[in-house]
């Protein structure tokens, strides 16, 4: 009866002109794809280019009914890491919250060591999804590649769908690099998810 | 087919399978991406025949409206806010005449102070004006009313506007079924109008009425209003039918056959509230809460039906009337007159401010602790209104409000979250 158990709450950081609202649409859109009931909507501001964005998905089994905006998020989606000490990009985490950083740094190069303290290690995750982005594309627009590494980081949507999605949107060369880049961060979060897992177990 | 849709896409090709001829409007947030879909639609050739005209104003929307409707075409717009104050005449002037335009309104915010957000102020400006109102809870609903706009328009040859709440319906990704062409048509028939601009009959549309008549006309116009509160269930019901899926209507209770304490409101925050009656419910209260999906004309008699049981009815509207307080919970309160039911309004959501949950099951729990007064503004930050206050009794030139507030809050332009 309550829609609101089951739910998995997604929020998405980043500046005007990185597809912040696009991503949480793709989301929603592969989520859907899945078989998967999914809400997605920005955080209604004015938005200008560089101006701090939010979006948010919700992705659940059943119809989904509220309205009000991601607090509590289950997985945090940070696309600009100049963000990270400008805005309150935690707020609300939960300790088992995954969270999934664009930059090829590291947590402790990031100035996030501390996050391990409230949140599991294995969970903090990065992707170098601009750099990826570039490789791929030619474009410094790192929403969609991101996604993928949403996709081996939480296992919410699959590669798949999160392909289908792209693919839906942009169509062509420009959907064929962006998957392929998605892909490529797929991969790179999945491993990087096992060798904490082995670090966790030795 | 339900499709993961942006909400102003599915009203844009909800509005298409209506086969509009003419479409006017002027862009203003939250109602661009209809509009913008239209227009790419009629471009491309998908919606024939149909011109969409560009006009440099909201004012010149509506009158191109009432031109192309008087002409007998099927006629559409869309506007949001001050640009519906912008149009106001011309929105009196097409209710007044008698035309079945069919107008969303992308719910948001009236100025001063500037504010693009949500909530109700711009269709309560016009609640007076002579449309019928309904208003959308989910994208579906939004979708749906559409095709029901238009044929309760043509068949009382009057029009309607269909309120969703901007940005949060607007702007929202969402799974929808958007009705097909085919079964439109069968529920849609062609446009027979009532009065018609016709060189090979001429008539003239828009006579002036003096004392001796015009307090029939308006009669007339409130007897009209009357009679869609019968024709809209069964505009809906028809519906039902035919799309297999429930929309409109004149209200929509949901567990509140038992509830001693009912929530209304109108639109999408009903979701919300949804989830925190059913939060509530489980902690053993009984609260139920009833949506308002026909708004004007106002189904008095099914609110007193749906509410009639209740011992308490908190009214949660995003839109006031400084100096008096709800306008929603008037129209309630008046339906219940006689009832030994206490009704409260509580002013939540203005300019955009997210209505939760954890406020609502606050909000549900003072009602049941007796601790709720008649006038509530929910999650006001009081200490915030204090201090302006304060400054307004020391000073007598304490400058402007907003930009006081807003230096109080520590942030020099609007935003959010």
């Amino acid at each position: 009866m309550d829609g609101t158990q089951s739910l998995f709450q997604v929020r998405i950081h980043g500046r005007g002109g990185q597809g912040v609202v696009t991503a949480a649409e793709l989301l929603s859109v592969a989520a859907f794809a899945d078989g998967r009931s999914a809400q997605a909507f920005p955080s209604f501001g004015s938005e200008r280019t560089g101006a701090p964005v939010v979006a948010f998905c919700r992705i659940g089994d059943h119809r989904i009914r509220t309205r009000e905006p991601v607090t509590h998020p289950d997985a945090l989606i940070v696309q600009d890491a100049t963000l990270l000490h400008q805005v309150d990009l935690f707020s609300g985490l939960g300790a088992e919250a995954c969270v999934l950083v664009n930059s090829s740094r590291s947590l402790d190069e990031l100035g996030l060591g501390e996050l391990t303290e409230v949140l599991r290690r294995d969970r903090l995750l990065t992707v170098p999804a601009t750099e990826l982005a570039l490789s791929h594309t030619g474009r410094p627009v790192p929403n969609a590649v991101m996604l993928g590494g949403f996709a081996a980081a939480t296992g919410a949507v699959s590669l798949a769908s999160v392909t289908a999605a792209i693919t839906q949107r942009f169509g062509g060369r420009v959907a064929e690099a962006n998957a392929s880049a998605a892909a490529e961060a797929f991969s790179s979060v999945r491993l990087q998810c096992e060798e904490l897992a082995r670090v966790a177990t030795d | 087919m339900l499709r993961q849709i942006e909400g102003s896409r599915a009203v844009a090709e909800t509005v298409a399978v209506c086969r509009p001829e003419v479409v006017c409007a002027y862009p203003i947030s939250p109602q661009t991406h209809i509009i913008e879909a239209l227009g790419v639609l009629v471009k491309s050739g998908e919606l024939v025949p149909c011109e969409f005209i560009n006009v440099e104003s909201e004012f010149a929307a509506m009158s191109v409206c009432i031109g192309a409707s008087a002409a007998g075409a099927r006629a559409y717009t869309a506007t949001a806010s001050q640009g519906l104050l912008f149009m106001i005449e011309a929105v009196y002037n097409a209710s007044g005449l008698g035309l079945p335009i069919v107008m969303t309104v992308a719910n948001r915010a009236i100025g001063a102070p500037i504010n693009i957000w949500n909530d109700h102020s711009d269709a309560m400006a016009v609640r007076d004006s002579g449309w019928i109102q309904l208003f959308a809870e989910t994208n579906q609903e939004a979708a749906d009313l559409h095709v029901q706009a238009f044929r309760l328009a043509e068949e009382l040859s009057m029009p309607v506007m269909v309120n969703m709440d901007g940005f949060i319906l607007t702007h929202a990704f969402e799974a929808v079924d958007v009705p097909a062409q085919e079964d439109v048509d069968r529920f849609l028939t062609r446009y027979e109008p009532r009065q018609i601009l016709d060189p090979d009959e001429p008539v003239s549309i828009g006579a002036m009425v003096g004392p001796e008549a015009f307090t029939e006309v308006r009669y007339l116009a409130h007897v009209k209003q009357l009679q869609a509160l019968d024709l809209i269930p069964d505009i809906a019901a028809e519906f039902a039918e035919a799309f297999g899926r429930h929309s409109g209507g004149l209200v929509s209770p949901y567990r509140s056959e038992d509830a001693q304490t009912v929530i209304v409101a109108l639109g999408s925050v009903l979701g919300t509230i949804k989830d925190a009656v059913d939060e509530v419910r489980a902690h053993g209260d009984r609260v139920g809460v009833v949506g308002i999906e026909t708004f004007r004309p106002f189904p008095a008699a099914a609110v007193r039906g749906a509410l009639e049981h209740a011992t308490r009815v908190v009214v949660v509207e995003k839109a006031l009337a400084p100096g008096a307080g709800g306008i929603l919970a008037r129209d309630v309160s008046l339906a219940l007159a006689g009832l030994p039911v206490r009704t409260h309004a509580v002013i939540a959501g203005l300019g955009g401010r997210p209505i939760t949950r954890a406020s609502l099951t606050e909000l549900l729990g003072a009602a049941r602790a007796d601790r709720l007064e008649e006038l509530t503004f929910l999650d006001l930050d009081r200490e915030l209104a204090e201090r302006e206050l304060g400054r307004m009794a020391a000073q007598r030139r304490s400058g402007p409000i907003a930009e006081n507030v807003l230096r109080d809050v520590g942030i020099v332009s609007a935003r959010i979250v």
